[in-house]
């Protein structure tokens, strides 16, 4: 409450000079270490917005700050502090990773300050710690994984075998696709995290008599095992399907090894519609790289923001009238049709993707068939909000 | 005992204490700057760095005193906060609970690797403190039930005697420096005692002393497990301060961090642990506010600080006040 | 549990093996002839992987990547020791260790500066690129058989120097007793140079072979690092010899171990407890193996007669 008074009462006096901006917002992505690609593409994607809405949200003169969490909790934990009190941030958008929301939920939901994940959306917080401080423009984290399911079942895969890093995501994604697939899972395969060499798992893999393989290896680690995958042959025997393995981040260097390979997710670069069409050109021109879901979510969570203070008239100090405005979702998303379900996650649709080759030579995904039409996540029940 | 009684004083007894009391006046006055700029992040920022220190000062007991240099003390900073983690999700969150146990658990465990490590030295001691931390630190990971690598949140806090007053900002605060001020002077009871004297005497020479009938083994073991204890204890105060736990805390990056800090400010001094720990999360701050790839400005820091100020930043603060004077 | 895949985690574990040879070879030496303690070790091994990436670019040639590549990491590695190394060979092992912490950081930082955060990749040599079949339906990529037929080239060529050569019997020599050699009127200073200069050439060159098979990033070196220090520990510092049976050995026990600690625990538990707990005990193994050698021989297991 004391941050949004103080900026009400500058914006009375008319103290709102260049230096002291009406709306601060704050980001908190990984940008140290292998994944920092990802936290690039939201710091990109959210830029991007911004110079779109000429620095302004909801026609605000707009302050972002970006924090680089190192993928250390402790630090995730300091840097939203210095964003929550020193800065005094409006909204504070983050993070990539789930262990990192969880080290910044509890401080930041508490100071009663709005905090957007643009892609971390782990289980938890959409159900019995759901906040009313806390809104997700990606994805609950299992969803891809459930679509990417219900695609195998479709298509008639009788038989799967699953491979995933050991750790929580890893396991959740292996839950969601089970969801929908009533085949066989010939095998389930846990690795450890940054895990470097395939062979023994691919050997696994060439020995079960499995249809295709269902894999969450996300960054560095779906770069060498998609390599390896492919340099044992076993990409004309098998269909691979993926999350988060063969994405706009690792595709650069994973390129022919990953042609035909499937994905499931809410969007991709060739998605149709005009305002896809011109972010994506226009990301592509400013940054030359292709942008990825990661951007996608971060743009949107921009265009969000600027949805809800445009709402608010820019009076930021009613946080009921805020957090009614961010519920309305009252922008166009990059992806179609979006609306938040009660637990502040995305009601969204899914789609079957494909890696090509574009003309241009960039290798990326290409949005398929339709699996889920406003998709709800599975834990939305559990909130009570 | 004469050799002992004759070993020199480790630092000059005034100067070090002036320091100390200047560091933690200024740290009790921190929560007042803070109301001026910054407000919780400061403080925050402050009880991270206090908690790092307690950490480092127990390892210089190990690494400055006693000549073992532990790669895996991070392990029982993981191991108190999970204890305090666990427990709080398992709804024990009485604190006069938390800290026994954690203290039990680090002790425990401090005893058995601790009579383990303790049959190597030099290298190989560095070598097996951080297999036993990576076992505590994989061990982690693995509690499924508990948030595995991605770690567990405190849903709710703990409690002193069904009080809350040690989770708010202010109640920390105060407790983690009380904690620090008394690790310091506790440290130095014990550094000063015949129990600090026969530490530094087997460092030295082992074999002497334990031809004048000490075993060097069971004094080592004890400095081991105070310290183990000493660090479970802050990283109870990290879960509560934190409200989140991961087994990132336990890691071997953690460990070096903290060899880092100790020989940054520099090792067996009275205030080398406690200056080393502060300056390494302040200059980390500062460095990273303004650039992301504060580590190009850092890493070339520490450099020349390893080479050019022997005996850490104490050494450099004392050649400081001797050319001055 | 089928032959066949025991075959191929033997094939991955030497794999693992001489990579991790490769890279504890220079660091054995470094650290037994001139007791210092290298952390920038891991790092030559990241440069060596990042200078494949760019000369690769350059050049798009494999081959030619790895023939400029060599020079390269040896005058990297030289430069390192002319600035900051050579000023520490005095100096306790603390200090050692705070100064090469500091470049670790700074190189870390600089090649995500330089070539960005994201994995990198080298492709495979297209003389290499091709797999040979094992079984029915499962193909061995060639160049990793390459990779290990290399690394084992390197091994005896080592081994040849070390015992053969002038050089290799003051190297010899000066990790069991420096001040001997030093006392026989050698330069030190010089042959801390050539030993040096040498582990830092052998990390890049480990680096430049793993590039085509392990994605290239910043920081990939790092771990490597402490289970190379697990490898010399074990093998006994300063020994050439004991590096090469320990790396192996970490090799094999840390590929095999991953896939049967999972499996054996599966026959006495439930599948999912097992896929829980075993990947955690399989990545503890080679610490195991590590506390269990420094217990029954603190020296490990080679070490080289005299006292340090």
């Amino acid at each position: 409450m004391k941050m949004g008074a103080l900026a009400a009462v500058a914006g009375l006096m008319g103290l709102a000079g260049a230096a002291l901006a009406d709306v601060k917002v704050g980001m908190v992505v990984t940008l140290s270490g292998p994944p920092a690609a990802l936290g690039q593409q939201a710091v990109d994607g959210f830029q991007l917005a911004l110079d779109d809405l000429g620095g302004t949200l909801g026609g605000q003169a707009t302050e972002f700050i970006v924090e680089d969490d190192e993928l250390k909790p402790e630090v995730a934990l300091s840097k939203a502090n210095g964003l929550i009190e020193a800065e005094e941030v409006d909204f504070v958008v983050g993070t990539i990773f789930s262990n990192m929301l969880q080290a910044i939920f509890r401080p930041i939901t508490e100071s009663e300050t709005f905090l957007i994940s643009p892609n971390a959306g782990p289980s938890t917080f959409a159900g019995n710690a759901c906040s009313p401080f806390f809104f997700v423009t990606s994805y609950q984290n299992n969803q891809n994984a459930e679509a990417m399911g219900a695609y195998a079942q479709d298509a008639g895969f009788a038989k799967v075998f699953m491979i995933a890093p050991n750790y929580q995501a890893g396991r959740d994604n292996m839950e969601g696709f089970r969801m929908h697939y009533d085949g066989e899972i010939v095998g389930e395969v846990y690795v450890p995290l940054g895990h470097q060499d395939y062979s023994a798992e691919i050997a696994r893999i060439a020995t079960s008599d499995a249809d295709a393989v269902f894999a969450f290896t996300p960054g560095g680690m779906g770069v060498r095992f998609v390599r390896q995958f492919r340099d044992a042959g076993l990409a004309d025997r098998m269909q691979f399907m993926s999350v988060f393995t063969t994405d706009e981040t690792t595709l650069p260097a994973q390129k022919e090894a990953a042609e035909g390979f499937l994905a499931a997710g809410n969007w991709a670069p060739d998605a149709d519609g005009e305002t896809s069409e011109a972010f994506v050109s226009a990301f592509e021109t400013k940054y030359g790289y292709v942008p990825g879901g990661y951007a996608m979510q971060a743009y949107d969570a921009a265009m969000l923001i600027n949805s809800a203070v445009n709402a608010v008239g820019g009076d930021l100090s009613d946080k009921d009238a805020v957090r009614a405005a961010l519920r309305a979702a009252d922008f166009q998303s990059l992806r179609g049709t979006f609306s938040f379900n009660a637990n502040h996650y995305p009601v969204q649709s899914f789609y079957q993707l494909s890696v090509i080759e574009r003309e241009d030579g960039n290798w990326a995904t290409s949005k398929g068939t339709l699996i889920f039409e406003n998709y709800e996540d599975s834990f939305a029940a559990e909130c009570n909000m | 005992m004469s050799t002992l009684e004759a070993a020199p004083p480790v630092t000059r007894p005034v100067a070090p204490l002036v320091i100390a009391g200047a560091i933690f006046a200024l740290l009790a006055l921190t929560p007042l700057f803070s109301e001026l700029y910054g407000g919780a992040y400061v403080t925050s920022l402050a009880v991270r760095a206090m908690i790092l220190a307690i950490v480092a000062i127990s390892l210089d007991l190990l690494m400055g005193h006693a000549g073992l240099v532990s790669f895996g003390h991070s392990a029982f900073v993981a191991i108190g906060a999970y204890v305090a983690g666990i427990m709080v999700t398992e709804g024990a969150q009485e604190m006069a609970l938390i800290l026994p146990t954690a203290i039990l658990c680090a002790a425990g465990f401090a005893a058995l690797s601790g009579a383990i490590c303790l049959r190597t030295s030099g290298v190989s001691f560095i070598m097996i403190t951080l297999a036993f931390g990576q076992m505590v630190f994989f061990g982690l990971g693995s509690l499924a039930q508990y948030g595995g690598d991605d770690g567990l949140t405190l849903w709710s806090s703990p409690e002193v005697f069904g009080t809350r007053w040690l989770t708010s900002k202010e109640g920390i605060y105060w407790v983690v420096l009380l904690t620090l001020i008394t690790t310091w002077a506790l440290t130095h009871r014990i550094v000063g005692s015949r129990f600090g004297r026969v530490l530094r005497a087997a460092r030295q020479n082992p074999t002497r002393v334990a031809s004048m009938g000490y075993s060097v083994f069971r004094y080592r073991l004890t400095a081991y497990i105070i310290a183990g204890v000493v660090s479970a204890i802050a990283g109870v105060l990290w879960a509560t301060h934190a409200a989140f736990v991961s087994p990132s805390l336990g890691s071997w990056q953690r460990s070096g961090d903290l060899i880092v800090m100790v020989v940054l400010g520099g090792m067996a001094t009275r205030n080398g642990a406690l200056i080393g720990a502060l300056f390494f999360i302040l200059l980390e701050e500062v460095l990273s506010s303004i650039t992301h790839d504060w580590r190009l400005i850092f890493g070339p820091l520490l450099v020349l600080i390893a080479l050019h100020a022997r005996g850490g930043l104490v050494g450099l603060l004392d050649r400081v006040r001797g050319a001055a004077a | 549990m089928s032959t066949t895949l025991i075959l191929i985690q033997l094939l991955n574990g030497l794999q693992l093996g001489v990579i991790l040879f490769l890279i504890a070879a220079g660091l054995t030496l470094v650290f037994g002839v001139m007791g210092f303690i290298n952390l920038a070790h891991g790092v030559q091994y990241m440069l060596g992987a990042y200078l494949a990436v760019w000369l690769y670019g350059l050049t798009g040639s494999f081959l030619v990547a790895l023939i400029l590549a060599l020079p390269l990491a040896l005058a990297l590695g030289l430069v390192l020791e002319f600035l900051v190394f050579r000023h520490l060979y005095d100096r306790d092992h603390l200090s050692q260790v705070l100064a090469t912490f500091g470049v670790i950081l700074f190189l870390n930082q600089l090649v995500k500066v330089l070539f960005g955060p994201a994995s990198l990749i080298v492709p495979v040599p297209e003389f290499l690129d091709f797999s040979i079949p094992i079984v029915d339906g499962l193909r061995y990529p060639a160049y990793r058989l390459a990779l290990i037929a290399s690394g084992l080239l390197v091994a005896l060529l080592l081994w040849l120097i070390i015992a053969k050569t002038r050089v290799g019997m003051l190297i010899r020599a000066g990790a069991t007793n420096p001040d001997m050699v030093s006392a026989l009127g050698v330069n030190v200073r010089q042959l801390f140079l050539v030993v040096f200069g040498f582990g830092a050439m052998l990390a890049g060159f480990a680096g430049v072979m793993a590039a085509p098979v392990f994605s290239v990033e910043p920081g990939m070196g790092d771990n490597l690092l402490i289970v190379a220090f697990v490898v010399i520990v074990i093998g006994g510092a300063g020994s050439i010899r004991g590096a090469f049976v320990a790396a192996l050995l970490v090799g094999l026990v840390d590929t095999l171990g991953r896939m049967l600690v999972t499996d054996g625990l599966r026959l006495v538990m439930d599948p999912s407890s097992a896929n829980q707990i075993g990947p955690a005990i399989a990545s503890m193994l080679i610490y195991v193996l590590m506390a269990l050698v420094l217990f029954w021989r603190p020296e490990g297991l080679f070490a080289p007669k005299a006292a340090r």
